[in-house]
């Protein structure tokens, strides 16, 4: 399953429900103000490093471009572009938006 | 005049006090509306020539980070406008520490100067204010 997560960290608790939610084989695809997720030095940044030991975390470079953030992403986090983000919503059979 | 107005008196009163008014922004930008509705706000009321601060909290401090390129979301890159404040005299931008540690963020990575101060302070900050505008 690939989860989607478009609020930040710092602002909802959804990245940190989506991350309690994940099983075997899931992938997190961060979108809009859930990139802030996918930065280091954070309060949030242990819970995500954990996550990414186990699972795969994509980032919507768009979004974190447009916030400034193109400096501070976690190392392991793959950045996407649309079409990419278009890719892994094909190769996931379900999708679940977190919102 | 009066006629022409309904009676209301329209001439500029000058004699006003000086209010202070503190605009709180505590949202991402991009994601909401809320951050570019409240530079619209502050651009608008600096117009009435009142003593105006701005508190960046939360995730308000990135609103005034730098480097954001927005091409290609398609939306307005706002945060050269945060620069033009100084323009309208409006100069007194507080950011708050325990937001900004907790984001990473270091005071050289905002668009503007500011003053850091932590949250006791920010809490004397609103308490001196007559009127504060939460976004």
């Amino acid at each position: 399953m690939l989860h989607t997560v478009n609020k930040s960290p710092t602002e909802r608790n959804t990245l940190e429900s989506c991350l309690k939610h994940l099983k075997k084989g899931s992938a997190v695809l961060l979108i809009e103000d859930g990139v802030y997720g996918a930065l280091k030095g954070t309060s949030a940044s242990k819970m995500v490093e954990q996550a990414l030991k186990n699972h795969p975390i994509y980032a919507l470079y768009p979004d974190i471009e447009a916030r400034g953030m193109q400096d501070r992403v976690i190392d392991g986090i793959k950045l996407v572009d649309y079409s990419g983000f278009v890719d892994l919503v094909a190769e996931h059979p379900t999708v679940q938006a977190w919102l | 005049m009066t006629e022409a107005t309904g009676g209301i008196e329209m001439e500029e009163d000058t004699s006003g006090k000086i209010k202070k008014f503190l605009y709180v922004n505590r949202k991402a930008p991009y994601g909401t509306i809320y951050a570019l509705e409240s530079l619209e706000v502050v651009l608008i009321a600096a117009a009435f020539d009142q003593d105006v601060s701005l508190a960046f909290i939360d995730d308000g401090v990135y609103e005034i980070a730098k480097g954001q390129h927005t091409k290609a979301i398609d939306v307005k890159n706002f945060s050269p406008t945060y620069r033009a404040l100084e323009g309208y005299d409006i100069e007194k931008l507080f950011v708050e520490k325990e937001s900004m540690d907790a984001r990473g963020l270091k005071e050289e990575d905002f668009i503007v100067p500011v003053k850091v101060i932590n949250a006791a302070e920010m809490a004397d900050l609103m308490q001196s204010q007559d009127v504060i505008l939460s976004f």
